[in-house]
């Protein structure tokens, strides 16, 4: 499975959706995934990629990690996976 | 000063899953102590608990609720449900306002703790689930009760190690009564029986291998258990203009502390306890039917307990019945006093007293009734609950016949 089939099932399972129903120009909030649901996804990412996200859930729009669809988040995982490589 | 009664009552408990199926297991003298089964059981000494077995969280919350809710909050939430529903009551508008929730428990989610202390320590993770404050934090079975049941009156938690749940049920009591409160959900929810949870309690070296005897001259120890019990305590007018079922009137509350030992219990403190629930409720002694004791089932609570009842209710000591149902249950600590609340309702209602199991042997430090073995039927007024906690914290509530 790729980065953004995996990100994309995570992400559907907090939805309760089936990863059919989410879509890269989907945001969380179109989801129903709230703040805590968002920080479990996190949770969730962090350990299938086994990297760390840089999120802040005091300042979500302060953080680097960009949220505001799942092509960001699925964006942003896959720069962090390419960095833990170098 | 406003009456104050019982319209609900839910459990969960080794016993049963509902207050039918504890209370007739209780009638019936059945135990519901068995070999405890989880992670890292072999490592224990202590191997026999009150556990609920077969126990299915599946069955009553969705994932993400499972995801949210420790085991103890699980617990409490389902003996609300059950309490809620029997009373009939739909929270919403000025009620919803004034009303709230106080529930008692020791260790709140100490499953939640001790798997993640496991996964970080010795397995060596650097990650744990975002969830495991709010899941562990002792106010989060009384939270998830007050937003469930949409209770946004004074809500909190009461931690008084084994005596919890009565001094939270004895606060419900003083805010229904004093007028700050229509309704109060109370009670209390306790799930300890986890590796490190028993762990712990085998350093004390009070518990025992085989089996709770409360009051037996042989006698060796407690054993724990799990659950949690939770009623409606309702302001009485409130109750009657609505019509309905009352199953028993709080009458009288006390608390004490022993201001001696942290673990030792005292006689003198026990004893003042007993003697304040019966003045605050104008009660004579000769009213009293029956006791729920706090009957630990170690050497040192239960010959205390009994020297405290002898004191307080004097010659009526050897005519009241007293007995302990810790034995069927096991002791479920923060919660112990809300589920033995069960047996101080069927006294009242059915007339029927709940017997001490497991005894064997007679003690003469324990001389008085303590309903061995086999249930027993009398007619009974008003009844007593008794619970002393580690710290020398006391709290004894009598109820009355409705």
């Amino acid at each position: 499975m790729s980065v953004k089939d995996r990100v994309i099932a995570i992400i559907a399972e907090q939805a309760v959706l089936e990863p059919s129903d989410v879509t890269m120009e989907s945001t969380l909030e179109d989801l129903g995934i709230d703040s805590l649901g968002l920080v479990e996804s996190i949770f969730a990412i962090e350990e299938e990629f086994d990297i760390s996200v840089p999120f802040n859930a005091n300042e979500p729009e302060a953080s680097d990690f960009d949220i505001s669809s799942v092509a960001s988040i699925v964006g942003g995982i896959e720069a962090l996976i390419a960095e833990q490589e170098k | 000063m406003k009456r104050v009664v019982i319209t609900g009552a839910g459990t969960i408990n080794a016993l049963g899953r509902d207050v039918p199926e504890t209370l007739e297991a209780m009638r019936e003298g059945r135990c519901g102590i068995s070999e405890l089964e989880f992670r890292d059981v072999e490592r224990l000494a202590i191997r026999i608990g009150g556990q609920i077995k077969g126990y299915e969280p599946e069955s009553s919350f969705n994932r993400q609720q499972m995801a949210l809710y420790d085991r103890f909050t699980q617990f409490a939430l389902l003996a609300a449900r059950q309490a809620v529903a029997q009373s009939g009551l739909d929270f919403t508008g000025a009620l919803a306002d004034c009303s709230g929730v106080v529930l008692g428990t020791s260790g709140g989610g100490l499953t939640t703790q001790d798997e993640n202390y496991r996964s970080v320590y010795e397995e060596g993770k650097n990650r744990v689930h975002p969830f495991v404050v709010p899941k562990l934090m002792n106010n989060a079975a009384a939270s998830h009760v007050s937003m469930e049941m949409n209770l946004r009156g004074p809500t909190f938690t009461v931690a008084t190690a084994c005596a919890s749940s009565n001094h939270a049920m004895g606060l419900a009591y003083h805010m229904v009564r004093g007028g700050t409160c229509s309704v109060m959900l109370t009670g209390g929810s306790e799930s300890m029986l986890c590796f490190g949870g028993v762990k712990a309690w085998e350093g004390l070296r009070v518990m025992s291998r085989d089996a709770c005897r409360p009051f037996s001259a042989n006698r060796n120890g407690m054993v724990q258990g799990e659950g949690a019990g939770v009623y409606v305590f309702e302001e009485y007018e409130h109750a009657r203009a609505r019509g309905a079922e009352i199953l028993a009137e709080v009458v009288g509350f006390a608390m004490t502390s022993d201001a001696s030992d942290i673990v030792m219990p005292s006689k003198q403190g026990a004893a003042r306890a007993i003697t304040g629930a019966l003045r605050d409720g104008g009660i004579d002694a000769s009213e009293v039917g029956y006791i729920n004791a706090h009957g630990t089932g170690t050497a040192a609570n239960d010959k205390t307990e009994c020297a405290a009842v002898a004191d307080a209710l004097g010659g009526q000591a050897d005519r009241v019945l007293i007995s302990s149902t810790k034995a069927m249950h096991g002791h479920c600590i923060g919660g112990t006093g809300a589920i033995e609340l069960l047996a101080c309702i069927m006294a009242l209602r059915d007339g029927i007293i709940a017997p001490t199991i497991g005894y064997e042997e007679p003690d003469p430090e324990c001389a008085l009734d303590v309903v061995p073995n086999e249930a027993r039927e009398t007619d009974v007024s008003v009844v007593l609950s008794n619970a002393f906690a580690f710290g020398g914290l006391n709290a004894v509530l009598a109820l009355r016949r409705a």
